[in-house]
C-alpha cells in the first residue's frame, strides 16, 4: 500500500497543528460556533445527537494491521469501545470529547491516517472495490489510480468550495463491487483492443432526495489523461453547477437540467484545452504509484484443498462460512476472505476494539498485512492461502466475526440513523437488527439467495436505501417513524434505482412487510436460481403490492 | 410544556438548562417551562450560555409530563435524553444503571 513521503507526513503534521491551535482557540472562547464550525467540518468532526463523531478517512478502504490497531486503540482510549465502519469504507467514531481530538488525530498521524475531506463541499476519501488487487474477475488494480486522485485531491485549492461534495470511484473488474454509477465520477478501468490500460468515465450517479444513475460520458479515457479528465469535469461542475439550492447542488443535477450531450460537450472542450499539459500523468509516476501496490510474493500453497475438504467434512459451520465469506482470488491456491460485521442482532459495520485488534492479528499472521473496509460495511482480507483459512475461522469464531451471512439478506447495509445522527428522521440500526433476528436461521437465508436490504435512515440515503434489492427509507411522520419500502435497486455493474412499492409501515410493521415480500418471492421464484433482484425485474411490482396492501392495491 | 436542551461544548454532550441556570446531564433536572415569559427566558439564557462557550446547538423542545417524569414528545429528543436505542450500555440510560446497580 501506499506509504507516506515526508512531504505527506509533514503536511498531515501541520493539519493537524493548526486544528489544534484552532480547537484551543474554541474551548477559550476566541473563536465562535459560528467560525469554528467550517473549520471542524475540515477535519471530520461532526456534532451529533449524544457528543461530536469523527469520522477518519480509510482511502479506497485499505488498512494494514498497526493501523488497524491504531483504530481500535482510539476506540478503547478515546471513545467507548467500538467504532462504525461506513458506507464510505471510512470509520466513525461516535463519542470523542472536543477537546481530545487534537491528540486523536496526531496518534492517526503516527499511522499515515487523518480525518482530512471526510466532511464538506470537497472531494471525498476516493472509494474503490474491495477485492482491488485480490480479485479474479479483475483487469488491473484500481488502488493505484484511487490514490493518484487523493494525492490530486487533497486540499486542492480550487476544489475545494465545490457547489456540494464530490465523490469518485473506481473500479477494475467489469463486475462492479464499488458501485460507480452512484458516484459523482465512477471510474472503471479496463483495456482496450489495444491491450492500452484506461478508464470508461460515468458522471452524475448520485443517491439522496433525487437518486440518479450515473451516465457514461466516455467509453475508453487513457489512464494518463485522467487528471486532465476529472479536472475538466470539476471544472466545468464548479462553473455550471448550483449553489443558490443545496438540494439542487450535486452535479447529477447539473447533468440532468443540462442533459448529458450538452455536458460531456462542455466536458470534452474544457479537456481539449488541458490535454497533453501539466496534468497528463508522466508513465514514471503511474509505474511508481503502481509499485506501492504490488502483490505480495504469494508463495505456492498448493495443499489448501485437500485441507479444506477435511476440515469441511468435520465441520458445517465452517464450510456454511467457506461456502459464503470466501471469495476467488487471482492466484488458485489463495482466496479473499469477507469479515462479517453484520452477527445476528448487531449493529452494522460496528466492530468493538478486541474485534479489530482481532482481524489486525490475523492480516498480519496470515494476510500479507491487508485488511480492506467494504461499502458494504464488511471488513475484507484480500489474501489468505486457502490452506490457512480454517485457522483464520478459528480465530474468528473466539471473536464473534463467522457470520456465514456475505450477501444473503442479513448482511444488510444500514446508517448510524436516529439512534446517532443529527439528520436523521428515523432509526435504521432497529430496524436491521430487527430483520437481523427474524431471518436469523442461516437456513432460510440460503433458502432465499442473494438478497441486500439497504436502510437508511433519512433521505439523504446514507445506507443506500435506493440501490438495494428491497431498501427502506425511514421517515418521521406525525412523530411516527414511518418506513418507505423500495423495490429492484441495484448498484452493481447494472445499476438502478427501486421503486416505492406503496405506502410506508410503521416501526412495528416494517419487519413482517419485509417477510412478506420475501415470501412472495419464493413463492413467485421460477426456481431457486432466479434471485429476487432477477424475480422483481421479471414479474415487476404487482405481486409485491397485492401481497402487501391485498385489495387496496387491485383497486389502485 | 417546553424545555431548552443543548450539547456541551468540550465534549458535545447532551444537556438540559435546570432552573439555576447551570446545564444539567438528564433532562429530569430541565427547567419546565409552561408559559411564553418563561420560554423567553429560557431562551435568553441560552444565548448568553452560546455567547459564553459553554454549549453549542441551543433548541426550545415540546415535553410532557408521564406520571412526573420529563418526557420529550419527539423520539430524536428521547433518543438524546437516553442514548442509542441499540445500545443500553451507552449513553445517559447506562449511567442510571450504573446508579441503580450502585
Amino acid at each position: 500500500m501506499y506509504r507516506y513521503d515526508e512531504f505527506d507526513h509533514d503536511f498531515v503534521r501541520a493539519r493537524v497543528a493548526e486544528f489544534r491551535d484552532q480547537v484551543e482557540r474554541r474551548l477559550a472562547g476566541e473563536i465562535t460556533e459560528d467560525q469554528f464550525k467550517p473549520l471542524r467540518l475540515m477535519n471530520g468532526v461532526y456534532l451529533q445527537l449524544h457528543a461530536y463523531m469523527l469520522r477518519v478517512a480509510i482511502p479506497y478502504g485499505t488498512l494494514n494491521s498497526r493501523q488497524l490497531r491504531m483504530l481500535a486503540h482510539i476506540a478503547r482510549t478515546y471513545d467507548k469501545g467500538y467504532g462504525h465502519f461506513t458506507t464510505r469504507q471510512n470509520i466513525q467514531f461516535n463519542w470523542p470529547a472536543l477537546s481530545d481530538i487534537p491528540a486523536i488525530l496526531d496518534e492517526l498521524a503516527t499511522v499515515e491516517m487523518h480525518a482530512l475531506q471526510t466532511s464538506g463541499n470537497c472531494i471525498r476519501n476516493v472509494t474503490a472495490d474491495h477485492f482491488a488487487g485480490a480479485a479474479a474477475d479483475e483487469v488491473a488494480d484500481p488502488r493505484p489510480y484511487a490514490e493518484i486522485l487523493r494525492q490530486w485531491s487533497s486540499v486542492h485549492p480550487e476544489f475545494s468550495y465545490l457547489p456540494r461534495k464530490f465523490k469518485i470511484a473506481v473500479t477494475g473488474a467489469a463486475r462492479d463491487r464499488a458501485a460507480i454509477q452512484t458516484h459523482d465520477i465512477g471510474l472503471h478501468l479496463k483495456k482496450n483492443e489495444a491491450g492500452e490500460l484506461g478508464f470508461a468515465v460515468y458522471v452524475g450517479g448520485g443517491q439522496g432526495r433525487t437518486p440518479m444513475v450515473a451516465k457514461k460520458i466516455r467509453d475508453f479515457l487513457p489512464e494518463k489523461d485522467l487528471l486532465a479528465y476529472v479536472t475538466a469535469v470539476l471544472r466545468v461542475y464548479n462553473l455550471h453547477g448550483r449553489r443558490d439550492n443545496k438540494y439542487k447542488a450535486r452535479i447529477k443535477i447539473l447533468v440532468h437540467e443540462t442533459g448529458t450531450e450538452q455536458l460531456t460537450g462542455w466536458i470534452e472542450q474544457e479537456f481539449e484545452a488541458l490535454k497533453d499539459g501539466e496534468l497528463t500523468l508522466p508513465e514514471d509516476d503511474i509505474r511508481a504509484i503502481q509499485a506501492y501496490f504490488a502483490s505480495p510474493a504469494l508463495p505456492a500453497r498448493p495443499e489448501g484443498d485437500a485441507a479444506l475438504r477435511e476440515a469441511q467434512a468435520d465441520s458445517r459451520s465452517l464450510a456454511a462460512w467457506l461456502k459464503r465469506n470466501v471469495t476467488t482470488h487471482r492466484n488458485p491456491d489463495y482466496a479473499a476472505v469477507t469479515i462479517s460485521l453484520k452477527g445476528t442482532g448487531e449493529a452494522p459495520g460496528d466492530a468493538t476494539a478486541g474485534q479489530m485488534d482481532a482481524v489486525a492479528e490475523l492480516a498480519e499472521r496470515y494476510a500479507f498485512d491487508e485488511i480492506r473496509v467494504s461499502h458494504e460495511q464488511n471488513l475484507i482480507l484480500p489474501h489468505v492461502a486457502r490452506a490457512d483459512l480454517k485457522a483464520v475461522y478459528d480465530r474468528l469464531v473466539e471473536f464473534g466475526l463467522e457470520t456465514p451471512n456475505t450477501g444473503l439478506i442479513t448482511d444488510i447495509i444500514a446508517c448510524p440513523g436516529l439512534d446517532y445522527c443529527a439528520l436523521a428522521t428515523a432509526r435504521s440500526i432497529s430496524v436491521a437488527q430487527d430483520l437481523s433476528q427474524r431471518f436469523a436461521s442461516l437456513e432460510r437465508q440460503e433458502n432465499i439467495g442473494e438478497l441486500k436490504v439497504k436502510i437508511s435512515g433519512c433521505i439523504n440515503a446514507c445506507g443506500h436505501h435506493h440501490v438495494g434489492h428491497i431498501g427502506i427509507l425511514g421517515v418521521e411522520k406525525k412523530g411516527s417513524e414511518l418506513y418507505q419500502v423500495t423495490l429492484g435497486g441495484s448498484a452493481d455493474e447494472n445499476t438502478s434505482i427501486g421503486e416505492i412499492v406503496g405506502r410506508g409501515f410503521s416501526a412495528e410493521e416494517i419487519g413482517p412487510a419485509i417477510e412478506t415480500i420475501v415470501e412472495t418471492y419464493l413463492a413467485w421464484r421460477q426456481d431457486p436460481s432466479e434471485t429476487f433482484l432477477q424475480a422483481y425485474r421479471r414479474l415487476g411490482p404487482q405481486p409485491f403490492k397485492e401481497a402487501l396492501y391485498g385489495a387496496e392495491a387491485r383497486a389502485a | 410544556m417546553k424545555v431548552l436542551t443543548a450539547n456541551r461544548l468540550t465534549n458535545g454532550e447532551a444537556v438540559w438548562l435546570a432552573a439555576d441556570h447551570s446545564w444539567t446531564s438528564t433532562i429530569q433536572g430541565a427547567e419546565i417551562a409552561l408559559d411564553e415569559a418563561t420560554e423567553e427566558k429560557l431562551i435568553r439564557a441560552g444565548k448568553a450560555a452560546l455567547c459564553k462557550n459553554e454549549v453549542v446547538d441551543v433548541n426550545l423542545i415540546d415535553v410532557e409530563l408521564v406520571d412526573g417524569v420529563v418526557r420529550p414528545v419527539r423520539l430524536r429528543e428521547r433518543i438524546r435524553a437516553a442514548g442509542p436505542t441499540n445500545r443500553r450500555d451507552l449513553g445517559k440510560q447506562a449511567e442510571r444503571f450504573i446508579a441503580v446497580a450502585a
